[in-house]
């Protein structure tokens, strides 16, 4: 069936099956940074944002964006890009492939959390698995960003 | 994988209940994050979200969760971090990220009584009940015995009182599933002890709470409560914990509660 959606600002209509996730419809359609970790909706790679909210892609039935918003990391671009700078100062990229996931995280808490301490961003974080950093770069880069310290 | 045949949004509870009935394979959807895991040849899939189910309420004497209330919307609402202290939000806070958060809903975790749910366990110490669309109203602990029959969950409602609560669950790592976890409810010196991930779902410590309620709080009876605890209730092994050590850490937990709630005016 067709549904219609708003990505990244721009009015689209996709072609989906009942049973198909919301992490293979948009990879269809070329939104190619929304990766795919763990396939049990663990890992956090696959988050996007429906209505601003955070959601793992890869657990959400596509159907269920229908008439919403979803926003991927090619709509925040500049923002995305921003935080990549913490990021890459503090070392804490590797290889990168769970950067989008992560960085959606990252920008819809900077929007939810007022003056967040370091708890409260790790809790916010837990659901983001990064195979090859061990958080602390990442963590550095974070609390720079949000300005905490 | 699951595979989905036809897909149905009603508009109203009566619609969504006939869908339901109409063939075997027809199912509920929640947040759709359990559902993915397994394997299942769904007819027809029915999604509550136009039914308004996704509300958090509280009158002077209840609080009252929509079906379609995600677990992130019970860790950041007001009234529930003000109410029972707050071991609603507590108790789904661990639960993987909040993107998994903003997806699981409470009708679907209630309604599949999965034995690792942490909600469940909280719920169970607390007075609750099940408002069922053809079922009626009925406490949790009866519809947690009950057999499963194919109706709507459609709200939870908690009676407000003056019990303290408090929730405890031992995790491997973080964000993982719980290999046990315990919730205490003290309401005027009766106590409800409530033990889930047993690896079965959540059940009541009937003799170690009503023991608890009915002697003084002393190292003595704490720790004969918790005894109690440990043997009436049946546990199991799986592959995150065996059946000896989860009987173990069982008393570990409600002892640490008792404790802490004992100090709490």
């Amino acid at each position: 069936m067709e549904i219609k959606v708003t990505i990244n600002n721009e009015d689209k209509i996709l072609n989906i099956e009942y049973d198909e996730f919301l992490s293979e419809v948009l990879r269809k359609y070329g939104y190619l940074s929304v990766k795919k970790g763990c396939d049990t909706g663990s890992c956090g790679l696959c988050t996007i944002w429906i209505d601003a909210k955070p959601i793992l892609s890869c657990s959400t039935l596509a159907i269920k964006a229908n008439g919403k918003n979803i926003t991927t990391i090619e709509g925040v671009q500049k923002e995305a890009t921003e935080f990549a700078e913490f990021l890459v100062n503090e070392g804490a990229e590797q290889c990168g492939f769970c950067s989008p996931g992560f960085i959606m995280t990252v920008l819809a808490m900077k929007r939810e959390l007022k003056n967040p301490t370091k708890d409260d961003i790790i809790h916010y974080l837990t659901g983001n698995l990064c195979r090859c950093t061990g958080y602390v770069g990442q963590l550095r880069a974070i609390l720079k960003y949000m300005e905490v310290v | 994988m699951i595979t989905i045949k036809d897909y149905a949004i009603p508009t109203n509870l009566e619609e969504a209940y006939e869908t339901l009935q109409n063939r075997r394979n027809n199912v509920i959807l929640g947040g759709c994050s359990f559902l993915r895991m397994g394997s299942k040849n769904i007819n027809t899939a029915i999604d509550l979200s136009k039914l308004n189910l996704d509300f958090i309420s509280e009158t002077d004497n209840t609080v009252e969760i929509g079906a379609m209330a995600t677990f992130r919307s019970l860790e950041t609402s007001p009234i529930l971090q003000n109410n029972f202290n707050g071991i609603l939000s507590k108790c789904v806070k661990d639960i993987v990220g909040i993107q998994f958060r903003n997806n699981v809903t409470l009708g679907a975790t209630v309604y599949s009584k999965y034995g690792f749910s942490d909600l469940i366990t909280a719920l169970l110490c607390l007075d609750v009940k099940v408002c069922l669309h053809k079922g009626g109203i009925i406490p949790l602990d009866t519809f947690l015995e009950n057999k499963y029959e194919k109706d709507i969950l459609t709200k939870i409602i908690i009676s407000k009182d003056s019990s303290k609560c408090y929730f405890a669950s031992m995790r491997n790592s973080h964000s993982d599933y719980a290999i046990l976890n315990v919730a205490l409810s003290n309401r005027d010196g009766q106590w409800k002890i409530s033990v889930g991930a047993r690896p079965m779902k959540a059940q009541i410590a009937n003799n170690a709470s009503s023991y608890l309620s009915e002697n003084e709080l002393n190292d003595y009876t704490i720790e004969y409560a918790c005894e109690l605890s440990s043997q009436e209730l049946v546990f199991g092994s799986n592959l995150r914990a065996s059946k000896k050590f989860r009987q173990e850490i069982c008393k570990v937990l409600i002892n640490r509660g008792i404790r802490e709630v004992m100090t709490w005016k």
